[in-house]
């Protein structure tokens, strides 16, 4: 679970870095996404990676929950899980499923009219179409909303999640208070951020 | 003091149990939690009644033998201390206590508030040792210089009494602090380094058997602690468990 969270985490930061162009420069986005779109390495290794790592941490997450609500046995009458730990924490699977949910809204939004394109309809190659359809998709109030309800969610995966990773992998030491510092901005500035575009676009297109 | 008790109540371990409710007067806040038990256990055989078994010993919180779950919490409200060093000071008069044992799959009940907690005892067999000739020719401890930091962190994680608060707390019903602490006392010394491979595979491969849960790092196993044990403690462990699968 912490190998492929902090693998995805790694992606998180790619994949806002290339979206938040979008909110600057429209050529600079389509740019880079035609270069992912259309690059082997990036398409024929690094996705199939990336879906895979994806694949591996929920169902790796579902299984470790069930794993250990089975280790509990008879459930406690009383339990203050507040007073000794957050609620982030022990939630991470709500969270986590939520963001999950979101996944299949944004594949359905956007890789899937994307392998329709390029792989099933066989269209030809045009560098410019990327920004364009991401306007479109932002035009709709209702995704909008979803999108940064999603990415909520996601902040307070990654507000456990993050220092979580590197406690399991044994990285406990001097640095860990920087390691939590890092990830608690972390968890804040990505999801905002992503959020912030979904919400620049929709209001740039509608209102100015 | 008048208090409402809501205590777990089993007859055995092959039996289904359920929670029975008790009222008891003239407890005094000196008290501590396991001679209010005391009274109460009176009060039930006066009345006929069987009396409520809970584990105890020492009574001073070192032995590990106390192992209620007090209203939601393992060894109560307070921190860093066990059931036995919790005073009747810390409730009201006429609250309700919900006094129930600890849970998890590996601790099965043995008659109410009783659990058997050998799993642990079986996860130390399996490597909490180490081995040491004693035919006549044992070397002074202290002949071997230990860095001031690595001794006392030895010792801080020596400091787990066993007493399942962290598996109790724990929403997985880990025991990932415990075992931890455990490899961690040797990691830490020159004298655990020949056996530390075998010891961290053996214990981690003892503690899943068992069936106890998965750590997510929650942190409620180093807060209900009454030693104090550190997560910094698990970390070790996992490094620990790298290294050894890496050796092979």
């Amino acid at each position: 679970m912490a190998l492929s969270g902090l693998f995805l985490i790694i992606f998180l930061l790619q994949h806002f870095i290339i979206n938040i162009t979008s909110v600057f420069d429209g050529s600079v986005f389509n740019w880079l996404s035609h270069f992912m779109g259309t690059n082997p390495l990036v398409q024929f290794i690094l996705q199939p990676i990336l879906i895979a790592g994806v694949i591996f941490h929920f169902v790796m997450g579902f299984i470790l929950d069930l794993q250990n609500k089975k280790a509990r046995g008879i459930r406690y009458k009383v339990f203050k899980g507040n007073s000794n730990a957050s609620w982030v924490s022990r939630n991470m699977i709500i969270s986590g499923s939520t963001v999950l949910s979101f996944l299949v809204l944004h594949f359905y939004d956007f890789w899937i009219p994307e392998i329709d394109y390029k792989y099933i309809k066989v269209l030809p190659d045009d560098p410019h179409r990327y920004y364009e359809e991401l306007i479109l998709k932002f035009d709709n109030l209702t995704r909008v909303v979803i999108y940064v309800v999603s990415f909520f969610f996601l902040a307070l995966h990654l507000s456990h999640g993050f220092a979580s990773a590197f406690q399991t992998m044994g990285f406990n030491n001097k640095y860990t208070v920087i390691v939590k510092s890092i990830g608690k901005l972390y968890s804040i500035g990505i999801p905002f951020g992503f959020a912030f575009i979904a919400v620049f676009h929709h209001i740039n297109h509608h209102y100015l | 003091m008048k208090l409402t008790l809501k205590i777990w109540r089993q007859e055995n371990a092959t039996v289904k149990g359920s929670m029975q409710t008790y009222s008891l007067d003239g407890v005094s806040p000196d008290m501590s939690f396991l001679e209010m038990m005391d009274v109460l256990n009176e009060q039930l055989m006066e009345n006929g009644i069987d009396p409520v078994a809970f584990d105890h010993d020492c009574r001073e919180g070192i032995c590990g033998s106390c192992s209620m779950f007090i209203n939601g919490e393992a060894h109560g409200p307070d921190r860093l201390i066990t059931t036995c060093q919790l005073h009747m000071r810390k409730f009201k008069d006429g609250d309700t206590i919900h006094i129930e044992p600890f849970r998890a799959k590996p601790f099965p009940v043995i008659k109410d508030l009783v659990v058997d907690r050998t799993a642990f005892d079986r996860i130390q067999h399996a490597g909490g040792f180490v081995s040491v000739n004693t035919s006549g020719n044992t070397q002074d401890a202290n002949a071997l210089p230990i860095e001031k930091e690595s001794a006392d962190k030895a010792f801080d994680a020596a400091a787990c009494i066993g007493c399942g608060a962290c598996v109790a707390s724990c929403k997985n019903a880990s025991a990932m602090l415990f075992v931890s602490a455990k490899v961690s006392q040797y990691a830490l010394l020159p004298q655990g380094q020949v056996e530390a491979t075998d010891r961290v595979l053996n214990m981690v491969k003892q503690m899943d058997e068992e069936g106890f849960g998965n750590c997510t790092n929650t942190g409620a196993c180093e807060v209900e602690c009454p030693k104090g044990i550190s997560l910094e403690n698990i970390a070790r462990m996992n490094r620990e468990y790298l290294t050894a699968n890496l050796k092979g």
